[in-house]
């Protein structure tokens, strides 16, 4: 056990009351998956820089911040309804619990979608076939806190064969000072079926700690696009993990925006099989004394899997960004075909990038390859711009917006990417493109 | 006495402590095209980079009037705004920011600092295809990025489509005939003399002759060694065709 003066104490002592109101406390299958990662949790506390994993992220703030769920709040709808999209059936969680107040799920074909904490009462025993299948608390320490914690989420099950064309939207918001959300969605697309889901993190700019984890189960040839827009208020905290796992054949597109937070962290990691091919973006802009870290993994089990993998970050003032791509090739997975980039650009001679790309290969007949830059702006990309009247700011703007931009370019979802440029813009003011 | 629009007096300018020009002195009234010879290296590409506010170089003594004005004095974006404008010798390539968009953000900053509202979508489509066609270029090019992956000749050609829609007063054009074949020297040129104007003035950089056929031009200068070394009419381009650079060696204008 962890001693007294050890924050995560705090939020053992803390659990003790709110397990009670935790879905699921009559399943027992689910009080062991709690109760192993509790200890865990107990034993270790949160990650820590001294695991490898974590070496560029210290997350002594969640050390010393006790945050706490709390009942949802009065809701500012128009700031909300400013985040959805219009083509899209959306799921709200608020402060970490489902609202289907907010949510709009009606008149879908092929796809269901429920409340995590409903089907843990209703339909526990489909939980239990899906719950810790992509990721268990084994893999950190913010797994098992969210195993032990996780107070709702969002599943979806795509029948097999099914071609969703309307969109799903998870909206994460949190309205409240301090709060603690934690959540669990849970994606199953079955064989052949296909499906694009958009996450957004909303939040006040106060200091509150989010910790979701999205399950993704896919099945034989199924595909699923899944784009995940990190809007955090300026204070938060935010864990986010995405564990995918792989049927062979199957397409997984991962499009990572991490935009907003104090702290942030993406985990994606996806186990491939055979034929599999798994795409991840994202582009990290951090500016401020923001830290954003995004860890990739992709584990290539079978052969013949694809995977292209293109992560942009764009860091100014003091902030600080994190790359971390590990790609695993196993010994039998020949015909693997792999790529990895990773560019970085520091506004500022305060602002720092660590990328670490980690290829791990053992089999021998393979394409793989990975690239990795820090630069600056060119000067004389800059002067060119201002040979053409445009001012020194507006000049920086417009190549900083065009960098990132690239990555904005690859989302198909039109009011996504407007969504997304809109944000560029508010960072890079510039006439957009 | 006609009023100048450039006049550069005894100009000396220097990169990292290595001076390059060593007392410049060329006046351009309106209307005029100056042509600029001299061997490589002797400090052309310098003069246009110094006139149109590229940071790196030191001016140690000298002075450039621009109507009226101290054009040294000025950010680089605002003697664009005030109408200099220079085709580059090596125009920069700028990923991800497309053609059309940059020319409409350029035009839009010349709008602003004369006061007037920024263009209208339809008009400025109308204007730059108009443009384009003049320049018999793709109107693809327009939304490709600026100058990524284009031949050596089709950079020089979208220099002068800048011009052409920028419509600038003080036209600086580096050595835009090289790299240029001969259909497209003749297009770019047609292009250069649809904009003279009694009120616009060049000063064209070149080695060769080939280009002043075209564009014919009011007086030809050598400049060797960071200084002009001779001016002349039309024929001292043809003499220098024939004799080469060597016999103006320590000569002064
Ligand atoms: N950053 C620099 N540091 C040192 N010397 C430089 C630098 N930039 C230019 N020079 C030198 O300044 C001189 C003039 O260069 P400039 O480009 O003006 O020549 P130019 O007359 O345009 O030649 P060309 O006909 O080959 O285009 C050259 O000797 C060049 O090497
Ligand atoms: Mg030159």
């Amino acid at each position: 056990m962890i001693a007294a003066d050890h924050s995560a104490y705090s939020y053992l002592t803390a659990y003790q009351t709110l397990v009670t109101s935790l879905p699921g406390r009559d399943l027992p299958w689910l009080q062991q998956l709690r109760g192993e990662a509790l200890q865990a949790f107990a034993e270790r506390g949160f990650p820590g820089v001294g695991e490898e994993d974590w070496r560029y992220t210290a997350l002594s703030v969640l050390n010393k911040t006790v945050f706490a769920p709390v009942t949802a709040q009065q809701v500012d709808l128009d700031w909300l309804n400013s985040y959805r999209l219009d083509d899209a059936a959306c799921a709200v969680l608020v402060n970490g619990r489902f609202s289907s107040a907010l949510s709009v799920l009606n008149g879908w074909d092929g796809v269901t979608v429920s409340a995590l904490s409903e089907l843990l009462a209703d339909n526990p025993a489909v939980v239990e076939t899906m719950l810790g299948q992509a990721v268990t608390s084994c893999e950190h320490n913010l797994v098992a806190f969210n195993n032990a914690w996780f107070a709702d989420g969002v599943v979806v099950r795509v029948v097999a064969n099914a071609q969703i064309d309307k969109p799903l939207q998870i909206l994460h918001v949190v309205t409240d000072a301090q709060a603690l959300a934690v959540t669990r969605n849970l994606f199953v697309v079955n064989d052949h079926a296909d499906i694009e889901i958009i996450e957004t993190y909303i939040g006040i700019n106060e200091a509150y700690f989010t910790a979701a984890i999205n399950e993704v189960l896919l099945g034989c040839n199924a595909d699923l696009t899944l784009s995940k827009v990190q809007l955090e208020g300026g204070k938060a905290q935010h864990f986010g993990g995405t564990y995918v796992r792989q049927a062979p054949d199957s397409r997984f597109a991962h499009h990572n925006f991490a935009l907003g937070g104090l702290l942030a962290r993406s985990d994606i990691h996806s186990d491939l099989a055979q034929a599999s091919e798994c795409t991840l973006n994202g582009l990290f802009v951090a500016s401020g004394r923001q830290h954003l870290d995004n860890h990739t993994r992709i584990n290539h089990a079978k052969p013949h899997g694809i995977s292209r993998e293109f992560y942009k970050g764009v860091l100014d003032q003091r902030a600080r960004g994190v790359f971390q791509g590990r790609v695993i090739v196993a010994e039998h997975a020949q015909h693997t075909d792999s790529e990895m980039n990773n560019r970085n650009l520091l506004l500022s001679s305060d602002a720092e990038v660590d990328t670490k790309p980690q290829l791990e290969i053992y089999a021998d007949d393979v394409k793989c390859s990975h690239g990795v830059t820090v630069g600056q702006l060119e000067d004389k990309s800059v002067f060119y711009l201002q040979s053409r009247g445009v001012d020194e700011a507006t000049a920086r703007n417009i190549l900083t917006f065009a960098f990132a931009n690239e990555m904005v370019d690859k989302v198909e979802n039109a009011e996504l990417k407007s969504l997304l440029l809109k944000e560029l813009l508010v960072r890079f003011p510039a006439m957009s493109l | 006495m006609t009023k100048r629009m450039l006049s550069i007096k005894n100009l000396h300018v220097s990169i990292n402590d290595k001076a390059i020009l060593k007392g410049l002195t060329l006046d351009i009234n309106p209307g005029e095209v100056h042509a600029v010879m001299g061997p490589n290296g002797a400090g052309k590409s310098t003069l246009s980079h110094v006139l149109s506010g590229k940071p790196g170089y030191t001016v140690t003594e000298g002075s450039v009037s621009y109507n009226g004005k101290d054009l040294l004095d000025m950010d680089p974006e605002i003697r664009a705004r005030e109408g200099v404008f220079l085709a580059f010798q090596y125009p920069v390539e700028i990923p991800g920011v497309s053609n059309i968009y940059l020319l409409k953000a350029a035009l839009n900053a010349m709008r602003k600092h004369k006061g007037l509202p920024e263009v209208d979508a339809m008009d400025f489509l109308t204007l730059v295809k108009g443009k384009v066609k003049l320049l018999q270029m793709d109107e693809k090019f327009l939304y490709r990025a600026v100058n990524e992956g284009f031949s050596g000749g089709e950079k020089k050609r979208n220099e002068i489509l800048q011009a052409a829609v920028l419509e600038p007063n003080l036209c600086i054009l580096d050595e835009t005939d090289s790299g240029l074949d001969i259909d497209a020297l003749r297009i770019v040129a047609e292009g250069v003399n649809s904009l003279r104007s009694p009120e616009r003035s060049f000063l064209m950089i070149t080695h060769y002759q080939r280009l002043l056929d075209y564009i014919k031009p009011d007086v030809v200068h050598v400049l060797a060694d960071g200084r002009i070394v001779k001016s002349g009419g039309p024929a001292l381009a043809l003499e220098l065709e024939e004799k080469g650079y060597g016999w103006l060696e320590g000569q002064a204008a």
